[in-house]
Protein backbone atom coordinates (compact mmCIF):
# COMPACT_ATOMS: atom_id res chain seq x y z
CA UNK A 1 0.00 0.00 0.00
CA UNK A 2 2.42 2.37 0.94
CA UNK A 3 4.87 1.48 -1.93
CA UNK A 4 2.00 2.06 -4.35
CA UNK A 5 1.59 5.17 -2.99
CA UNK A 6 5.16 5.70 -3.44
CA UNK A 7 5.31 5.14 -6.69
CA UNK A 8 1.98 7.78 -7.43
CA UNK A 9 3.91 10.40 -5.95
CA UNK A 10 6.81 9.68 -8.26
CA UNK A 11 4.91 9.46 -11.22
CA UNK A 12 2.63 12.89 -10.25
CA UNK A 13 6.37 14.59 -10.04
CA UNK A 14 7.82 13.20 -13.19
CA UNK A 15 4.20 14.40 -14.98
CA UNK A 16 4.43 17.96 -13.90
CA UNK A 17 7.83 18.47 -13.51
CA UNK A 18 8.05 17.60 -17.19
CA UNK A 19 4.87 20.00 -17.54
CA UNK A 20 6.74 22.59 -16.70
CA UNK A 21 10.19 21.87 -18.60
CA UNK A 22 8.09 21.80 -21.49
CA UNK A 23 6.36 25.38 -20.32
CA UNK A 24 9.93 26.83 -20.13
CA UNK A 25 11.50 25.02 -22.87
CA UNK A 26 11.18 28.29 -25.46
CA UNK A 27 12.72 30.60 -22.75
CA UNK A 28 15.61 28.37 -21.82
CA UNK A 29 16.07 27.68 -25.74
CA UNK A 30 16.36 31.35 -26.00
CA UNK A 31 18.57 31.84 -23.44
CA UNK A 32 21.08 29.17 -24.22
CA UNK A 33 20.81 30.46 -28.31
CA UNK A 34 22.14 33.89 -26.93
CA UNK A 35 25.27 32.47 -25.79
CA UNK A 36 25.66 30.47 -29.32
CA UNK A 37 27.66 31.45 -32.16
CA UNK A 38 24.99 33.29 -34.33
CA UNK A 39 25.67 31.08 -37.40
CA UNK A 40 25.03 28.09 -35.27
CA UNK A 41 22.08 28.63 -33.74
CA UNK A 42 19.55 27.70 -36.24
CA UNK A 43 21.91 24.40 -37.12
CA UNK A 44 21.72 23.58 -33.48
CA UNK A 45 18.21 24.39 -32.67
CA UNK A 46 17.29 21.11 -31.74
CA UNK A 47 19.93 21.32 -29.17
CA UNK A 48 19.80 23.07 -25.95
CA UNK A 49 22.92 23.83 -24.28
CA UNK A 50 25.39 25.61 -26.37
CA UNK A 51 28.55 23.67 -27.63
CA UNK A 52 30.90 26.47 -26.94
CA UNK A 53 29.58 29.47 -24.82
CA UNK A 54 29.88 32.99 -26.69
CA UNK A 55 29.41 36.34 -25.70
CA UNK A 56 29.93 38.24 -28.07
CA UNK A 57 26.23 38.25 -29.11
CA UNK A 58 25.64 40.62 -25.84
CA UNK A 59 28.12 42.57 -26.98
CA UNK A 60 27.17 43.21 -31.24
CA UNK A 61 23.77 43.55 -29.78
CA UNK A 62 24.07 46.15 -27.39
CA UNK A 63 25.74 48.20 -30.12
CA UNK A 64 22.37 48.74 -31.01
CA UNK A 65 20.86 50.63 -33.97
CA UNK A 66 22.56 53.79 -36.26
CA UNK A 67 25.25 54.41 -33.50
CA UNK A 68 22.29 54.30 -31.14
CA UNK A 69 22.98 51.77 -28.31
CA UNK A 70 21.22 49.32 -26.39
CA UNK A 71 21.86 51.38 -23.28
CA UNK A 72 19.72 54.47 -24.95
CA UNK A 73 16.86 52.01 -25.08
CA UNK A 74 16.73 50.43 -21.68
CA UNK A 75 17.37 54.43 -20.15
CA UNK A 76 13.91 55.39 -22.29
CA UNK A 77 11.87 52.65 -21.38
CA UNK A 78 12.86 52.55 -17.81
CA UNK A 79 11.86 56.20 -17.60
CA UNK A 80 8.82 55.78 -19.20
CA UNK A 81 8.03 52.72 -16.84
CA UNK A 82 8.74 54.11 -14.06
CA UNK A 83 7.37 57.68 -14.47
CA UNK A 84 4.28 56.59 -15.69
CA UNK A 85 3.96 53.88 -12.45
CA UNK A 86 4.44 56.77 -10.04
CA UNK A 87 1.98 58.56 -11.64
CA UNK A 88 -1.04 55.84 -11.77
CA UNK A 89 -0.08 54.41 -8.21
CA UNK A 90 -0.44 58.25 -6.71
CA UNK A 91 -3.07 58.76 -8.70
CA UNK A 92 -5.24 55.99 -8.79
CA UNK A 93 -4.85 55.59 -4.65
CA UNK A 94 -6.25 58.82 -4.18
CA UNK A 95 -9.38 57.63 -6.29
CA UNK A 96 -9.24 54.60 -4.30
CA UNK A 97 -9.55 56.73 -1.04
CA UNK A 98 -12.36 58.77 -2.97
CA UNK A 99 -14.53 55.52 -3.93
CA UNK A 100 -13.95 53.47 -0.37
CA UNK A 101 -14.62 56.57 2.52
CA UNK A 102 -16.46 59.12 0.34
CA UNK A 103 -19.93 59.34 -0.09
CA UNK A 104 -20.80 62.24 -2.91
CA UNK A 105 -23.14 62.66 -5.43
CA UNK A 106 -22.38 61.48 -8.75
CA UNK A 107 -20.29 58.54 -7.01
CA UNK A 108 -22.18 55.70 -8.46
CA UNK A 109 -21.47 57.13 -12.18
CA UNK A 110 -17.99 57.65 -11.35
CA UNK A 111 -18.01 54.11 -10.50
CA UNK A 112 -19.46 53.04 -13.30
CA UNK A 113 -16.93 55.37 -15.22
CA UNK A 114 -13.92 53.32 -13.60
CA UNK A 115 -15.94 49.62 -14.79
CA UNK A 116 -15.82 51.24 -18.34
CA UNK A 117 -12.13 52.44 -18.15
CA UNK A 118 -11.38 48.70 -17.06
CA UNK A 119 -13.23 47.08 -19.82
CA UNK A 120 -12.39 49.64 -22.75
CA UNK A 121 -9.08 48.54 -23.92
CA UNK A 122 -5.88 50.95 -25.19
CA UNK A 123 -6.52 49.29 -28.79
CA UNK A 124 -10.17 50.74 -29.21
CA UNK A 125 -9.13 53.68 -28.20
CA UNK A 126 -6.01 53.71 -30.22
CA UNK A 127 -6.97 56.19 -33.06
CA UNK A 128 -8.71 58.19 -30.89
CA UNK A 129 -6.03 59.03 -28.72
CA UNK A 130 -3.89 59.37 -31.23
CA UNK A 131 -5.76 61.96 -33.06
CA UNK A 132 -6.39 63.69 -29.71
CA UNK A 133 -2.86 63.46 -29.22
CA UNK A 134 -1.86 64.90 -32.30
CA UNK A 135 -4.07 68.11 -31.92
CA UNK A 136 -2.10 68.48 -28.68
CA UNK A 137 0.84 68.22 -30.77
CA UNK A 138 1.81 65.30 -28.20
CA UNK A 139 3.08 62.99 -31.03
CA UNK A 140 6.85 62.32 -31.19
CA UNK A 141 7.16 62.66 -27.20
CA UNK A 142 6.54 60.52 -24.27
CA UNK A 143 3.94 62.75 -23.02
CA UNK A 144 1.13 60.24 -24.38
CA UNK A 145 3.31 57.20 -22.73
CA UNK A 146 2.82 58.93 -19.00
CA UNK A 147 0.52 62.21 -18.95
CA UNK A 148 -3.03 60.03 -19.19
CA UNK A 149 -1.19 57.51 -16.57
CA UNK A 150 -0.89 59.94 -14.35
CA UNK A 151 -4.92 60.76 -14.39
CA UNK A 152 -5.93 57.09 -12.83
CA UNK A 153 -7.00 56.61 -16.26
CA UNK A 154 -6.73 52.66 -15.78
CA UNK A 155 -9.87 51.64 -13.69
CA UNK A 156 -7.94 48.13 -12.83
CA UNK A 157 -5.28 49.89 -10.17
CA UNK A 158 -8.42 52.23 -8.76
CA UNK A 159 -10.08 49.12 -8.20
CA UNK A 160 -7.15 46.76 -6.95
CA UNK A 161 -6.45 49.66 -4.01
CA UNK A 162 -10.31 50.18 -3.62
CA UNK A 163 -10.64 47.07 -2.69
CA UNK A 164 -7.43 47.45 -0.59
CA UNK A 165 -8.75 50.09 1.22
CA UNK A 166 -12.27 48.30 2.56
CA UNK A 167 -10.08 45.65 3.89
CA UNK A 168 -8.55 48.50 6.26
CA UNK A 169 -10.92 48.13 9.70
CA UNK A 170 -12.47 51.70 9.40
CA UNK A 171 -12.24 52.38 13.08
CA UNK A 172 -8.31 53.89 12.72
CA UNK A 173 -9.93 56.70 10.50
CA UNK A 174 -13.19 57.28 13.26
CA UNK A 175 -10.61 57.52 15.84
CA UNK A 176 -8.39 60.44 13.91
CA UNK A 177 -11.18 61.97 13.22
CA UNK A 178 -12.12 62.05 16.81
CA UNK A 179 -8.62 63.60 17.60
CA UNK A 180 -9.28 66.00 14.70
CA UNK A 181 -7.74 64.97 11.28
CA UNK A 182 -9.03 65.88 8.43
CA UNK A 183 -10.04 63.58 5.91
CA UNK A 184 -7.06 64.49 3.59
CA UNK A 185 -4.67 64.13 6.63
CA UNK A 186 -6.15 60.73 7.48
CA UNK A 187 -5.60 59.79 3.34
CA UNK A 188 -1.09 61.04 3.86
CA UNK A 189 -1.04 59.57 7.41
CA UNK A 190 -3.43 56.84 8.05
CA UNK A 191 -4.10 55.34 5.13
CA UNK A 192 -1.26 55.43 2.99
CA UNK A 193 1.27 54.50 4.85
CA UNK A 194 -0.98 51.41 5.26
CA UNK A 195 -1.22 50.51 1.49
CA UNK A 196 1.81 49.61 0.82
CA UNK A 197 1.11 46.49 0.06
CA UNK A 198 -1.36 47.57 -2.74
CA UNK A 199 1.01 49.91 -3.88
CA UNK A 200 3.87 47.05 -4.28
CA UNK A 201 1.44 45.04 -6.11
CA UNK A 202 -0.52 47.84 -8.40
CA UNK A 203 3.52 49.05 -8.84
CA UNK A 204 4.37 45.46 -10.05
CA UNK A 205 1.81 45.27 -12.35
CA UNK A 206 2.09 48.63 -13.81
CA UNK A 207 5.76 48.82 -14.48
CA UNK A 208 5.56 45.02 -16.56
CA UNK A 209 3.07 46.41 -18.74
CA UNK A 210 4.90 49.90 -19.46
CA UNK A 211 8.19 48.21 -19.45
CA UNK A 212 6.05 45.43 -22.30
CA UNK A 213 4.28 48.43 -23.73
CA UNK A 214 4.73 48.42 -27.80
CA UNK A 215 1.91 50.18 -29.46
CA UNK A 216 1.80 53.40 -27.54
CA UNK A 217 5.92 53.75 -28.68
CA UNK A 218 4.98 52.33 -32.24
CA UNK A 219 2.62 55.59 -32.54
CA UNK A 220 4.56 58.27 -31.08
CA UNK A 221 7.63 57.53 -30.86
CA UNK A 222 9.63 58.54 -34.28
CA UNK A 223 13.29 58.93 -33.57
CA UNK A 224 15.46 56.36 -33.12
CA UNK A 225 17.54 57.36 -30.14
CA UNK A 226 14.17 58.08 -28.32
CA UNK A 227 12.98 54.30 -28.86
CA UNK A 228 12.27 51.87 -26.01
CA UNK A 229 13.33 48.50 -25.82
CA UNK A 230 10.24 46.90 -27.10
CA UNK A 231 10.42 49.06 -30.29
CA UNK A 232 14.09 48.88 -30.97
CA UNK A 233 13.64 44.98 -30.58
CA UNK A 234 11.25 45.35 -33.76
CA UNK A 235 14.11 46.69 -35.40
CA UNK A 236 15.88 43.23 -35.40
CA UNK A 237 12.79 41.67 -37.19
CA UNK A 238 12.53 44.07 -39.98
CA UNK A 239 14.05 42.63 -43.41
CA UNK A 240 15.83 45.11 -43.94
CA UNK A 241 18.21 45.07 -40.99
CA UNK A 242 20.98 42.56 -40.61
CA UNK A 243 19.87 38.75 -39.30
CA UNK A 244 21.78 38.55 -36.63
CA UNK A 245 19.84 36.62 -34.91
CA UNK A 246 22.34 35.95 -31.97
CA UNK A 247 22.32 39.42 -30.85
CA UNK A 248 18.41 39.65 -31.28
CA UNK A 249 18.15 37.12 -29.01
CA UNK A 250 21.09 38.35 -26.18
CA UNK A 251 18.92 41.71 -26.29
CA UNK A 252 15.73 39.92 -26.10
CA UNK A 253 17.09 38.25 -22.82
CA UNK A 254 18.12 41.30 -21.45
CA UNK A 255 14.59 43.08 -22.32
CA UNK A 256 12.69 40.57 -20.35
CA UNK A 257 15.29 40.11 -17.62
CA UNK A 258 14.17 43.46 -15.78
CA UNK A 259 10.87 41.42 -15.75
CA UNK A 260 12.38 38.34 -14.64
CA UNK A 261 14.24 39.86 -11.66
CA UNK A 262 10.47 41.20 -10.63
CA UNK A 263 8.64 37.70 -10.79
CA UNK A 264 11.59 36.09 -8.93
CA UNK A 265 11.57 38.76 -6.12
CA UNK A 266 8.25 39.71 -5.76
CA UNK A 267 6.45 36.71 -6.64
CA UNK A 268 4.12 37.07 -3.62
CA UNK A 269 2.80 40.38 -5.13
CA UNK A 270 2.23 39.04 -8.66
CA UNK A 271 0.26 35.62 -7.07
CA UNK A 272 -1.78 38.13 -5.05
CA UNK A 273 -2.30 40.45 -7.47
CA UNK A 274 -3.77 38.20 -9.64
CA UNK A 275 -5.72 36.06 -7.65
CA UNK A 276 -7.79 38.60 -6.11
CA UNK A 277 -8.11 40.84 -9.00
CA UNK A 278 -8.36 37.87 -11.62
CA UNK A 279 -6.66 40.15 -14.26
CA UNK A 280 -3.88 39.18 -16.69
CA UNK A 281 -0.55 39.62 -15.58
CA UNK B 1 -10.57 102.27 11.21
CA UNK B 2 -8.80 100.05 13.30
CA UNK B 3 -11.89 98.33 14.12
CA UNK B 4 -13.58 98.37 10.84
CA UNK B 5 -10.34 96.51 10.07
CA UNK B 6 -10.59 93.60 12.30
CA UNK B 7 -14.03 93.34 11.43
CA UNK B 8 -13.24 92.26 8.31
CA UNK B 9 -10.15 90.09 9.55
CA UNK B 10 -12.51 88.59 11.75
CA UNK B 11 -15.18 88.57 8.36
CA UNK B 12 -12.37 86.65 6.38
CA UNK B 13 -11.78 84.43 9.07
CA UNK B 14 -15.33 83.12 9.52
CA UNK B 15 -15.11 82.68 5.80
CA UNK B 16 -11.63 80.70 6.21
CA UNK B 17 -13.35 78.86 8.83
CA UNK B 18 -16.73 77.98 7.04
CA UNK B 19 -13.93 76.94 3.60
CA UNK B 20 -12.03 74.77 5.66
CA UNK B 21 -15.40 73.27 6.95
CA UNK B 22 -16.75 72.74 3.61
CA UNK B 23 -13.21 71.27 2.39
CA UNK B 24 -13.61 68.97 5.14
CA UNK B 25 -16.98 67.80 4.71
CA UNK B 26 -17.02 63.94 2.94
CA UNK B 27 -18.73 64.90 0.58
CA UNK B 28 -16.36 67.50 -0.95
CA UNK B 29 -13.42 65.58 -0.02
CA UNK B 30 -14.57 62.24 -2.12
CA UNK B 31 -14.67 64.80 -5.13
CA UNK B 32 -11.43 66.09 -4.44
CA UNK B 33 -9.94 62.88 -4.37
CA UNK B 34 -11.92 61.59 -7.63
CA UNK B 35 -10.68 64.54 -9.15
CA UNK B 36 -7.51 62.94 -10.85
CA UNK B 37 -10.40 60.57 -12.85
CA UNK B 38 -12.77 62.80 -13.36
CA UNK B 39 -10.46 64.85 -15.04
CA UNK B 40 -8.21 61.99 -16.91
CA UNK B 41 -11.85 60.15 -17.72
CA UNK B 42 -12.66 63.35 -19.49
CA UNK B 43 -9.77 64.04 -21.17
CA UNK B 44 -8.01 60.89 -22.16
CA UNK B 45 -11.56 59.01 -22.56
CA UNK B 46 -14.37 60.97 -23.75
CA UNK B 47 -13.23 63.41 -25.55
CA UNK B 48 -11.19 61.54 -27.59
CA UNK B 49 -13.93 58.91 -27.94
CA UNK B 50 -16.65 61.91 -29.63
CA UNK B 51 -13.74 63.41 -31.58
CA UNK B 52 -13.38 59.46 -33.21
CA UNK B 53 -17.11 59.23 -33.57
CA UNK B 54 -17.25 62.25 -35.64
CA UNK B 55 -14.03 61.50 -37.74
CA UNK B 56 -16.23 57.83 -37.73
CA UNK B 57 -18.39 59.67 -40.40
CA UNK B 58 -15.91 61.90 -42.41
CA UNK B 59 -13.61 61.45 -45.09
CA UNK B 60 -10.37 61.81 -43.58
CA UNK B 61 -6.48 60.85 -44.05
CA UNK B 62 -4.32 62.08 -40.66
CA UNK B 63 -3.28 65.33 -42.08
CA UNK B 64 -5.60 66.78 -44.41
CA UNK B 65 -8.96 68.22 -43.41
CA UNK B 66 -11.84 65.60 -42.14
CA UNK B 67 -15.05 66.38 -44.35
CA UNK B 68 -18.75 64.53 -43.74
CA UNK B 69 -19.59 61.93 -45.57
CA UNK B 70 -22.13 60.71 -43.48
CA UNK B 71 -22.28 56.60 -43.23
CA UNK B 72 -20.06 56.21 -46.17
CA UNK B 73 -17.17 54.43 -43.99
CA UNK B 74 -19.77 52.04 -42.30
CA UNK B 75 -21.53 51.12 -45.78
CA UNK B 76 -18.22 50.33 -47.51
CA UNK B 77 -17.07 48.23 -44.62
CA UNK B 78 -19.57 45.81 -44.43
CA UNK B 79 -20.86 45.78 -48.50
CA UNK B 80 -17.09 46.25 -49.85
CA UNK B 81 -14.12 45.56 -47.77
CA UNK B 82 -13.78 41.65 -48.18
CA UNK B 83 -10.62 41.92 -46.06
CA UNK B 84 -12.42 43.70 -42.82
CA UNK B 85 -14.71 40.29 -43.16
CA UNK B 86 -11.81 38.59 -43.36
CA UNK B 87 -9.97 40.38 -40.33
CA UNK B 88 -13.43 39.84 -38.16
CA UNK B 89 -13.85 35.75 -39.21
CA UNK B 90 -10.10 35.31 -38.09
CA UNK B 91 -10.65 37.51 -34.99
CA UNK B 92 -13.55 35.06 -34.07
CA UNK B 93 -11.97 32.21 -34.41
CA UNK B 94 -9.02 33.13 -32.73
CA UNK B 95 -11.11 34.25 -29.69
CA UNK B 96 -13.26 31.73 -29.84
CA UNK B 97 -10.64 28.78 -29.94
CA UNK B 98 -7.57 30.28 -27.77
CA UNK B 99 -9.97 31.33 -24.85
CA UNK B 100 -11.64 27.98 -24.06
CA UNK B 101 -8.73 26.39 -24.49
CA UNK B 102 -6.53 28.67 -22.29
CA UNK B 103 -9.47 28.49 -19.08
CA UNK B 104 -9.66 24.59 -19.77
CA UNK B 105 -5.56 23.81 -19.43
CA UNK B 106 -5.89 26.90 -16.85
CA UNK B 107 -8.55 24.79 -14.49
CA UNK B 108 -7.13 21.34 -15.24
CA UNK B 109 -3.59 22.56 -14.14
CA UNK B 110 -4.77 24.38 -11.12
CA UNK B 111 -6.42 20.89 -10.27
CA UNK B 112 -3.13 19.14 -10.99
CA UNK B 113 -1.35 21.92 -8.72
CA UNK B 114 -4.14 21.46 -6.13
CA UNK B 115 -2.07 19.49 -4.05
CA UNK B 116 0.41 20.96 -2.03
CA UNK B 117 3.78 19.12 -2.10
CA UNK B 118 7.25 20.32 -1.39
CA UNK B 119 7.78 21.83 -5.04
CA UNK B 120 4.71 23.13 -5.52
CA UNK B 121 5.58 26.47 -5.30
CA UNK B 122 8.46 25.75 -8.32
CA UNK B 123 5.67 24.23 -10.52
CA UNK B 124 3.55 26.72 -10.03
CA UNK B 125 6.43 29.24 -10.80
CA UNK B 126 7.22 27.50 -13.80
CA UNK B 127 3.69 26.93 -15.50
CA UNK B 128 2.49 31.26 -14.55
CA UNK B 129 6.17 32.75 -15.33
CA UNK B 130 5.16 32.78 -19.62
CA UNK B 131 2.19 34.50 -18.43
CA UNK B 132 3.84 37.07 -16.90
CA UNK B 133 6.31 38.40 -19.89
CA UNK B 134 4.36 36.98 -22.73
CA UNK B 135 3.00 40.19 -24.11
CA UNK B 136 6.54 41.54 -24.88
CA UNK B 137 7.81 41.75 -27.97
CA UNK B 138 10.75 39.56 -27.13
CA UNK B 139 8.02 36.36 -26.81
CA UNK B 140 7.09 37.51 -30.22
CA UNK B 141 10.42 37.52 -31.75
CA UNK B 142 11.26 34.13 -29.77
CA UNK B 143 8.27 32.78 -31.07
CA UNK B 144 8.58 33.49 -34.78
CA UNK B 145 11.82 32.19 -34.53
CA UNK B 146 10.85 28.72 -32.98
CA UNK B 147 8.26 28.08 -35.69
CA UNK B 148 10.67 29.10 -38.91
CA UNK B 149 11.71 26.05 -40.73
CA UNK B 150 14.83 26.17 -39.93
CA UNK B 151 13.46 26.82 -36.14
CA UNK B 152 13.07 24.99 -33.17
CA UNK B 153 10.49 22.78 -33.68
CA UNK B 154 11.10 21.52 -36.72
CA UNK B 155 14.14 20.94 -35.11
CA UNK B 156 12.71 18.59 -32.17
CA UNK B 157 10.67 17.37 -34.91
CA UNK B 158 13.45 15.66 -36.93
CA UNK B 159 15.04 15.03 -33.88
CA UNK B 160 12.53 12.27 -32.97
CA UNK B 161 12.66 11.09 -36.17
CA UNK B 162 9.96 13.03 -38.31
CA UNK B 163 12.01 14.64 -41.50
CA UNK B 164 9.99 18.10 -40.80
CA UNK B 165 10.48 20.99 -43.16
CA UNK B 166 6.90 22.46 -42.60
CA UNK B 167 6.98 26.07 -42.77
CA UNK B 168 4.18 26.62 -39.85
CA UNK B 169 3.55 30.26 -40.28
CA UNK B 170 4.32 30.11 -44.48
CA UNK B 171 1.04 28.09 -44.90
CA UNK B 172 -2.77 29.53 -44.16
CA UNK B 173 -3.88 26.11 -42.63
CA UNK B 174 -1.27 26.15 -39.51
CA UNK B 175 -0.02 29.99 -39.18
CA UNK B 176 -3.30 30.68 -37.07
CA UNK B 177 -2.58 28.24 -34.98
CA UNK B 178 0.98 28.80 -33.89
CA UNK B 179 -1.26 32.29 -32.34
CA UNK B 180 -3.07 30.32 -31.03
CA UNK B 181 -0.39 28.23 -29.12
CA UNK B 182 1.55 31.38 -28.23
CA UNK B 183 -1.92 32.53 -26.52
CA UNK B 184 -2.76 29.22 -24.97
CA UNK B 185 1.07 29.21 -23.85
CA UNK B 186 0.11 32.16 -20.98
CA UNK B 187 -2.55 30.63 -19.02
CA UNK B 188 -0.44 30.50 -16.14
CA UNK B 189 -2.53 33.90 -14.70
CA UNK B 190 -6.16 32.21 -15.28
CA UNK B 191 -4.67 29.07 -13.21
CA UNK B 192 -3.88 31.00 -10.68
CA UNK B 193 -7.02 32.57 -10.38
CA UNK B 194 -8.55 29.00 -10.35
CA UNK B 195 -6.10 27.80 -7.93
CA UNK B 196 -6.90 30.94 -5.08
CA UNK B 197 -10.83 29.68 -6.19
CA UNK B 198 -10.39 26.10 -6.08
CA UNK B 199 -9.02 26.74 -2.60
CA UNK B 200 -12.15 28.59 -1.32
CA UNK B 201 -13.97 25.04 -1.57
CA UNK B 202 -15.01 23.85 1.36
CA UNK B 203 -13.41 20.54 1.82
CA UNK B 204 -16.33 19.42 3.74
CA UNK B 205 -19.02 19.59 0.69
CA UNK B 206 -16.22 16.63 -1.03
CA UNK B 207 -16.02 14.41 2.70
CA UNK B 208 -20.40 14.72 2.42
CA UNK B 209 -20.54 13.54 -1.41
CA UNK B 210 -17.44 11.13 -0.52
CA UNK B 211 -20.11 9.69 2.29
CA UNK B 212 -22.46 9.64 -0.06
CA UNK B 213 -20.48 7.22 -2.09
CA UNK B 214 -19.96 9.74 -5.20
CA UNK B 215 -16.20 8.80 -6.94
CA UNK B 216 -13.90 11.81 -8.02
CA UNK B 217 -15.06 12.26 -11.29
CA UNK B 218 -18.93 13.09 -10.18
CA UNK B 219 -17.67 15.18 -7.40
CA UNK B 220 -15.83 16.98 -9.95
CA UNK B 221 -18.88 17.73 -11.98
CA UNK B 222 -21.22 17.92 -9.38
CA UNK B 223 -19.29 20.29 -7.07
CA UNK B 224 -16.01 21.99 -8.21
CA UNK B 225 -17.31 22.95 -11.74
CA UNK B 226 -20.54 24.35 -10.46
CA UNK B 227 -18.56 26.86 -7.55
CA UNK B 228 -16.12 27.32 -10.02
CA UNK B 229 -18.47 28.89 -12.69
CA UNK B 230 -18.61 32.68 -11.87
CA UNK B 231 -14.76 32.68 -11.82
CA UNK B 232 -14.93 31.16 -15.36
CA UNK B 233 -17.51 33.64 -16.03
CA UNK B 234 -15.79 36.53 -15.43
CA UNK B 235 -12.17 35.14 -17.06
CA UNK B 236 -14.10 34.33 -20.05
CA UNK B 237 -15.14 37.99 -20.36
CA UNK B 238 -12.21 39.25 -19.73
CA UNK B 239 -9.96 37.13 -21.97
CA UNK B 240 -12.66 37.06 -24.75
CA UNK B 241 -12.42 40.89 -24.87
CA UNK B 242 -8.52 41.01 -25.09
CA UNK B 243 -8.54 37.82 -27.54
CA UNK B 244 -10.77 40.42 -30.08
CA UNK B 245 -7.94 42.86 -29.76
CA UNK B 246 -5.06 41.04 -29.67
CA UNK B 247 -2.43 43.05 -31.61
CA UNK B 248 1.77 43.03 -30.74
CA UNK B 249 1.85 38.93 -31.60
CA UNK B 250 0.10 39.55 -34.84
CA UNK B 251 1.86 42.40 -35.74
CA UNK B 252 5.00 41.28 -35.35
CA UNK B 253 5.07 37.52 -36.28
CA UNK B 254 2.64 37.10 -39.31
CA UNK B 255 1.73 40.88 -40.15
CA UNK B 256 -1.00 39.16 -41.06
CA UNK B 257 0.34 36.88 -43.53
CA UNK B 258 -0.21 34.55 -45.12
CA UNK B 259 -2.72 35.49 -47.75
CA UNK B 260 -4.56 37.18 -44.87
CA UNK B 261 -5.23 33.96 -42.69
CA UNK B 262 -3.86 35.76 -39.57
CA UNK B 263 -5.09 39.19 -40.07
CA UNK B 264 -6.42 40.18 -36.78
CA UNK B 265 -8.93 42.74 -36.46
CA UNK B 266 -6.88 45.64 -34.75
CA UNK B 267 -3.82 45.17 -37.43
CA UNK B 268 -6.08 45.71 -40.18
CA UNK B 269 -7.85 48.68 -38.37
CA UNK B 270 -4.02 49.84 -38.12
CA UNK B 271 -2.81 49.51 -41.23
CA UNK B 272 -5.93 51.64 -42.97
CA UNK B 273 -5.39 54.30 -40.17
CA UNK B 274 -1.75 54.56 -40.39
CA UNK B 275 -0.52 52.48 -43.59
CA UNK B 276 -3.48 53.34 -46.27
CA UNK B 277 -4.18 56.78 -44.25
CA UNK B 278 -7.68 56.15 -44.28
CA UNK B 279 -7.98 57.45 -40.51
CA UNK B 280 -12.16 58.02 -40.66
CA UNK B 281 -12.79 54.20 -41.57
CA UNK B 282 -10.54 53.19 -38.92
CA UNK B 283 -12.56 54.95 -36.52
CA UNK B 284 -15.50 53.61 -37.30
CA UNK B 285 -13.86 50.13 -37.28
CA UNK B 286 -13.19 51.23 -33.64
CA UNK B 287 -16.41 51.95 -33.01
CA UNK B 288 -18.09 48.55 -34.99
CA UNK B 289 -15.78 46.47 -32.71
CA UNK B 290 -16.57 48.37 -29.68
CA UNK B 291 -20.02 47.82 -30.44
CA UNK B 292 -19.23 43.99 -31.04
CA UNK B 293 -17.41 44.09 -27.78
CA UNK B 294 -20.40 45.73 -25.65
CA UNK B 295 -22.98 43.32 -27.44
CA UNK B 296 -21.00 39.98 -26.72
CA UNK B 297 -20.19 41.01 -23.50
CA UNK B 298 -24.15 41.54 -23.06
CA UNK B 299 -24.99 37.99 -24.95
CA UNK B 300 -22.69 36.94 -22.15
CA UNK B 301 -24.48 38.47 -19.55
CA UNK B 302 -27.73 37.20 -20.49
CA UNK B 303 -26.77 33.79 -20.70
CA UNK B 304 -25.34 34.13 -17.16
CA UNK B 305 -28.52 32.67 -15.65
CA UNK B 306 -28.71 29.57 -17.48
CA UNK B 307 -25.11 27.83 -16.24
CA UNK B 308 -23.32 30.19 -13.54
CA UNK B 309 -24.24 29.17 -9.93
CA UNK B 310 -24.50 32.34 -7.78
CA UNK B 311 -25.68 30.60 -4.70
CA UNK B 312 -23.38 30.59 -1.63
CA UNK B 313 -20.64 27.75 -0.87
Amino acid sequence: MKRKKRIKTVFYHVFVALGAFVMIYPLLWMFFSSFKDTDTIFNTAGELIPREFVTENYVNGWRGFAKVSFGTFFKNSAFIAVTATIGTLISSAFVAYSFARCRFRGRKILFCAMLVSMMLPAQILMIPQYLWYQKLGWVGTYLPMIVPYCFATQGFFIYLMMNFINGLPSDLDEAAKIDGCSYYSIFFRIVLPLMKPALITGGIFSFIWRWEDFLGPLLYVNKSERYPVSLALKLFCDPASTSDYGAMFAMSILSILPLLVIFILLQKYLVEGIASSGIKG
Amino acid sequence: MRGKQTAALKKSNAAGIRFKKWLNKNSTAGVIFALPFIIGFILFMIVPMAMSLYYSFCRFEILGAPRFIGFDNYIKMFTDDPEFYQSLSVTFFYALVSVPLRLVFALAVAMILLKGTKLTGFYRAAYYLPSIIGGSVAISILWKRMFAEDGTVNRLLQGIGIDSHYSWLGSTNTAIWVLILLSVWQFGSSMLVFLSALKQIPTTLYEAARVDGAGGVSSFFKITLPLLTPTIFFNLIIQMISGFLAFTQCFIITQGRPMNSTLFYVVYMYQQSFNFYNTGYGAAMAWVMLILISLITLILFKTKKFWVYEGGM
